[in-house]
Order: structure tokens, then C-alpha cells, then sequence
């Protein structure tokens, strides 16, 4: 156990490691660059200064002096945001964009596996196809537009919501919502997949034959390995749900990380870019590693595999 | 209801280019000076009256564009959404399907690589999609438009608008095939260890052969479904992109462009549903085609979900 969870580790530092690499060739080599966005272009000195000071004039220095800030959790300064630092930046929105994501996550658990076990036991009945539908609808329609149809619904017309903004509890439920949706759509799809695989098995046939209730075999016998693939896709998906959605926080006014992806690439800052980068890059391997010891948990058999 | 897609898919391919001829000609043209103020008419004849009173029909054809366009009302600037529709919905259409050939070329290569040669290779390729799948996809996705649009520009001579689609094109294309890779890696892997392969490399059979003779027509099946899902993820992707002002570029016309033009325009002014409800709606209906169609596909290639419906439960 404790060798593969080391082992876990070290390919996940590995797997950081690149993609910090990739990050900052990506960034380097990008055209265009954040002193001069267009508006109000620094003097060329002060820019040479600038670059001098952070050694961004020197990419190989720039790559080494970064990556030991970032070991030592300082990411420098962003020049997106004048006069903060990539620290203050990603403290003060993150925790926001992990309450946001963890209650959709939640959300997305609560009706997505009751939907697909719902539809595996009633497979190709009304109930699979209406589930069906649902789920692609989940899918298919893009967030901006439920986000805003959710808004002009309860925040406009019902008035039982805020607009938007970031405070109290009544401003939690419609984004929490609108970026669970396509969430359960997948969770309620693997759900299914699981669960039509474990329906044909013997044990619950035996689980049957000694007369237990279809409640029990379902939930008590079932449920278990039929998780397992919601389980694998919840590693990436809490990583991302965690990390914030753009559009969700520019519509319901959330000051969540998410936005900070979009805005540092847009504005070509390189500080920015590769902190919330890394910060993405350790969650998903985090919640890999935990995925993974759930995994052995609810499957034993699984250690023995490796 | 599966082939409801389909069908609906193909009659929305068959009008938007039957139309072409005129929305080319109309989808950037403002015909109504106070168009917003006119909320659709779902009567032809009322809104050819409308079009009396705005201005004279100069030729045949364009009135009957016009009898045609009122039916989806006018954007803020006065032009059909009807026209801005039609060419909208082929060109996401075309972002999508070129995002899944990308798809299939790239991830059935590294896939298929990756899954025969094994070892250090296997290890090599794996990891890579490992640290691209560590990034950030809309990073990604941003970050090759900005490194591709200038060398693309010039390569065009210019043609900003093509080299733009082009730019757009690839961008989504080129990390959409992620996905891809690892599904047919695991589907070489388990055809591998299968005997027919065993007996072809007895008989002699080089490993190109085996490839290209035993292991294709094998990877077949989950290709198609995985490129058929691909195809609304890229439809959306753009959508979100058009909705960060990073899509097509006005007045270039895609059904996320105008859906996220609906949205702009129905947040500061409540009330002008039209602009929201056509181009989402048809936004809405493409991508549940697209799905449904990938996941009547999947049941049907799939191996592992055997169709006509495996025998669930105590019968067997």
C-alpha cells in the first residue's frame, strides 16, 4: 500500500513537473507579451527594467527562479492585476471557486447516481429513455445559456435569487446548479454503464436466490463495483469543478479562480498562466492519488493487480 | 427517437445549404433599421406586409429572403437571424466534423502506437497525453489560437477571416483527440493479447499487416462512436470560445457566436427572446442529435455493451 502510494507520488511530481515545462515553453514562446496590451503601453525602459528585475530576459533563469519560488509556494507577482502577487490572487479567489465546486460535485452525486441506477434497473423502459433525454439536454446545452435562463428565471422574473455576486447563502444554489448540470449528465451515464456491468453477475443472482429484497441486492450488493467507473471520472472532474468555471463566475459575478485562467492567457501573463496551471495540474493529480486509494478500497482485489 | 437525430440533423444540412445561395448574400446585410423593436412574425404574410412598409422589394429574390427571414426576427443591427443562422449552424457543423478527423488522425496514430509497440514507447506516448491532459483545456485551447493566428495569417496572404477559421479550426482540433488516444490504446492492448493476432504473427504476418489487416477493422467501431462524441464537444467548445469573444470573428456567424450574442443581448435588455430562443434552440437540437447519434452508435459498437440489449439480470 504504502509503496504504491509512494510510487503514486513520484509519477504525480513527474507529471507536474512536465506540465510545468510544457506550460512555460507555451508561455515563452506565445507572441505577444503583458507590458504591451495595447492601451497604455510601458516605456521600453521600464519594461527592460521589469523583465530584468523578475529575470524574465532570461527564460533559463525566468524557468529555474520560478519553478523554486513555486516549490516554496510564491508565485511572484502578476502584472494582470497591479500590485498583487500570484499568491494574494489565487488566496483570495480559490477558496470560493472549492466551495462552488465541491457543492456542484455534491449536487451532481445526488441526482446523477439515483438517475442512473434508476435507468439501468428500468433499461428500455420509459424511465431509461426520459432519463436519456435528460441527460443528453445536460450535455448538450452550454452553460452560459442555463446559467443566464436560471438567472432571468429566479433571479429576474420569480425574484427568489440575486442576480449575482458573492457573499451570502442565497447567492450559492444557481451557480452551484448550472455547473453540477453536465456533471450529472456523465456521472448518471457511467452510473449506468456500472450498473448494467454488475447486473448480469453471478453474485447477484446468488444475492437473489436467498430472497433478499431488490433494494438491498441493488444499493447493498451492486452499487459497489457498479461505482467504480463514477469513481475514476471523479478524480478529473472535482479537479476541474474545484478549479472554477469562467463562464459561471462571469455570469453570476463569482470571484472564483476560474476566471483568472482565461484573463491571465488573454492578457499573456506569465506568472498568472503558470500558477493557476500548477495549481490545476496538483489538484488533478491529488485527486487522482485519492481516486486511486478509494479505488483499492471499494475493489481490493485491485491492490493485489499491481 | 434515436434516429430523430439523425433525421433532424440531416433536414437542418439540407435547408442551411439549400439557403446558402441567400444567406451568404444576407446574413451581414441590416434590413430593418429598427429591427429589434420587431419581435418575430410567425405569419409570412404579416411580416411581408412589414416589408412593404420598411422599403420596396428591389427583385423577386429578395422577397422571397425576406418572407423567409422574419419568421426569426432581427438582431440589434437589423439583420435576419434567420440568414445569420443558416451559414452559422453549417459552420459550426464544420468546426465539429474537422475537430473529430483531427481526432481520429492524430489519436488513432498515437493510440495505435502506443498500444503495439508497448514498453518504453507505449510509456513515452502515454505520458504525454497524461501531461496534456494536466493542462487546463480552455488554456490550451487559447494559447494555440495566440500561437498559431500570425504565422497562419501570413501563410494565407492575409485573408484574415480564412486564416482565422483555420486558426479556430486547429485549435479545437488539437486537443480534442486526447480521448481518442487512450480509448484505442486500450482497445489495441486487449486485441492484442487475443489469439488471432497470435495466429497471424505464427502464420508470418509483419506487424504493419497485423495493423493495418487484424487490428483496424477492429478499432472501427469505437473510432466512429468516439468521433461522433467529439463532434458536439468541439460545437460546443467554439460556443464558449464565441462566448469569451475568442470564436469566429464578427460578422462571421456561428450558432455559439449567436447564441452568446442572444445572451448578451437578452441581459441588457430583457424581452428580446428571439434573439436567444432560435439560435439556442438550434444550437440545443444539434448538439442533442449529435449525441443521441453517438450514443446509438456506442450501443450499437461498443463491445462492451453488446446490442440488441444484453440479457440483464437471473435469465441467462
Amino acid at each position: 500500500m504504502i509503496t504504491r502510494l509512494l510510487r503514486r507520488l513520484i509519477t504525480g511530481a513527474a507529471t507536474i513537473a512536465c506540465v510545468y515545462t510544457l506550460t512555460f515553453v507555451m508561455v515563452v514562446s506565445i507572441p505577444g507579451n503583458p507590458f504591451q496590451t495595447g492601451e497604455r503601453n510601458m516605456p521600453p525602459e521600464a519594461e527592460q527594467a521589469l523583465r530584468a528585475r523578475y529575470h524574465m530576459d532570461n527564460n533559463w533563469l525566468y524557468f529555474w527562479e520560478f519553478l523554486l519560488g513555486a516549490i516554496r509556494l510564491d508565485f511572484g507577482p502578476t502584472f494582470t492585476y497591479n500590485e498583487w502577487t500570484c499568491n494574494q490572487v489565487i488566496a483570495a479567489s480559490l477558496p470560493v471557486s472549492v466551495i462552488v465546486g465541491s457543492l456542484a460535485i455534491a449536487t451532481a452525486l445526488l441526482l446523477g447516481i439515483p438517475l442512473g441506477v434508476l435507468s439501468a434497473i428500468r433499461k428500455g423502459k420509459l424511465t431509461d429513455h426520459l432519463g436519456l433525454i435528460l441527460v443528453v439536454l445536460c450535455i448538450s446545452i452550454p452553460t452560459f445559456v442555463t446559467g443566464s435562463l436560471l438567472l432571468i428565471l429566479f433571479g429576474v422574473y420569480l425574484e427568489l435569487a440575486p442576480i449575482g455576486g458573492w457573499g451570502t447563502l442565497s447567492h450559492l444554489p444557481l451557480p452551484v446548479i448550472t455547473l453540477s448540470l453536465p456533471f450529472v449528465a456523465y456521472i448518471a451515464r457511467l452510473t449506468r454503464m456500472g450498473m448494467l456491468d454488475t447486473l448480469g453477475s453471478e453474485f447477484l443472482r446468488t444475492a437473489y436466490a436467498k430472497g433478499l429484497p431488490q433494494r438491498m441486492v441493488i444499493w447493498k450488493h451492486a452499487f459497489k463495483p457498479a461505482f467504480l467507473p463514477v469513481l475514476s471520472y471523479l478524480g478529473p472532474a472535482t479537479a476541474q469543478a474545484v478549479t472554477g468555471s469562467f463562464v459561471v463566475e462571469k455570469l453570476f459575478g463569482i470571484p472564483g479562480i476560474g476566471q483568472h485562467f482565461v484573463n491571465a492567457a488573454l492578457n499573456r501573463d506569465p506568472g498568472l498562466m503558470m500558477s493557476t496551471v500548477l495549481v490545476f495540474a496538483t489538484l488533478l493529480v491529488a485527486f487522482n492519488i485519492v481516486v486511486d486509494l478509494l479505488y483499492s478500497w471499494v475493489d481490493p482485489r485491485i491492490i493485489e493487480a499491481v | 427517437m434515436r434516429k430523430a437525430g439523425a433525421i433532424f440533423l440531416l433536414a437542418l444540412v439540407v435547408v442551411s445549404v439549400a439557403t446558402l445561395p441567400w444567406s451568404l448574400q444576407w446574413y451581414n446585410v441590416q434590413e430593418l433599421d429598427t429591427a429589434i423593436r420587431h419581435p418575430p412574425s410567425l405569419a409570412p404574410a404579416v411580416a411581408m406586409a412589414r416589408f412593404r412598409q420598411t422599403s420596396e422589394p428591389s427583385s423577386v429574390s429578395s422577397k422571397l429572403a425576406y418572407a423567409a427571414t422574419s419568421w426569426f426576427g432581427h438582431d440589434d443591427l437589423g439583420r435576419s437571424v434567420f440568414y445569420r443562422l443558416m451559414p452559422g449552424f453549417l459552420l459550426s457543423l464544420l468546426v465539429g466534423l474537422s475537430a473529430a478527423l483531427m481526432a481520429v488522425g492524430i489519436g488513432v496514430t498515437w493510440g495505435a502506437v502506443a498500444g503495439l509497440a508497448g514498453g518504453r514507447v507505449d510509456m513515452a506516448l502515454m505520458r504525454i497525453v497524461d501531461v496534456l491532459y494536466g493542462l487546463p483545456y480552455i488554456l490550451m485551447v487559447i494559447l494555440l489560437k495566440f500561437a498559431i493566428t500570425r504565422p497562419l495569417t501570413a501563410w494565407f496572404g492575409g485573408h484574415t477571416r480564412i486564416a482565422d477559421l483555420v486558426v479556430l479550426l486547429l485549435a479545437i482540433g488539437g486537443v480534442s483527440w486526447l480521448t481518442m488516444a487512450r480509448v484505442i490504446r486500450g482497445q489495441v492492448l486487449s486485441l492484442k493479447s487475443q489469439a488471432f493476432v497470435d495466429a497471424a504473427r505464427a502464420a508470418g504476418a509483419r506487424p504493419t499487416r497485423i495493423l493495418l489487416r487484424h487490428l483496424l477493422p477492429n478499432l472501427v467501431g469505437p473510432t466512429i462512436v468516439y468521433a461522433t462524441l467529439a463532434v458536439p464537444q468541439a460545437i460546443l467548445q467554439e460556443s464558449f470560445l464565441s462566448f469569451l469573444g475568442l470564436g469566429v470573428q464578427a460578422p462571421t456567424p456561428s450558432l455559439g457566436r449567436l447564441a452568446a450574442d442572444g445572451v448578451y443581448a437578452i441581459n441588457t435588455f430583457v424581452g428580446y427572446w428571439w434573439l436567444i430562443a432560435f439560435p439556442c434552440g438550434t444550437l440545443v437540437l444539434t448538439l442533442l442529435a449529435l449525441n443521441l447519434i453517438g450514443d446509438w452508435l456506442r450501443d450499437r459498437f461498443d463491445p462492451k455493451t453488446p446490442y440488441p440489449s444484453p440479457v440483464v439480470g437471473r435469465g441467462k
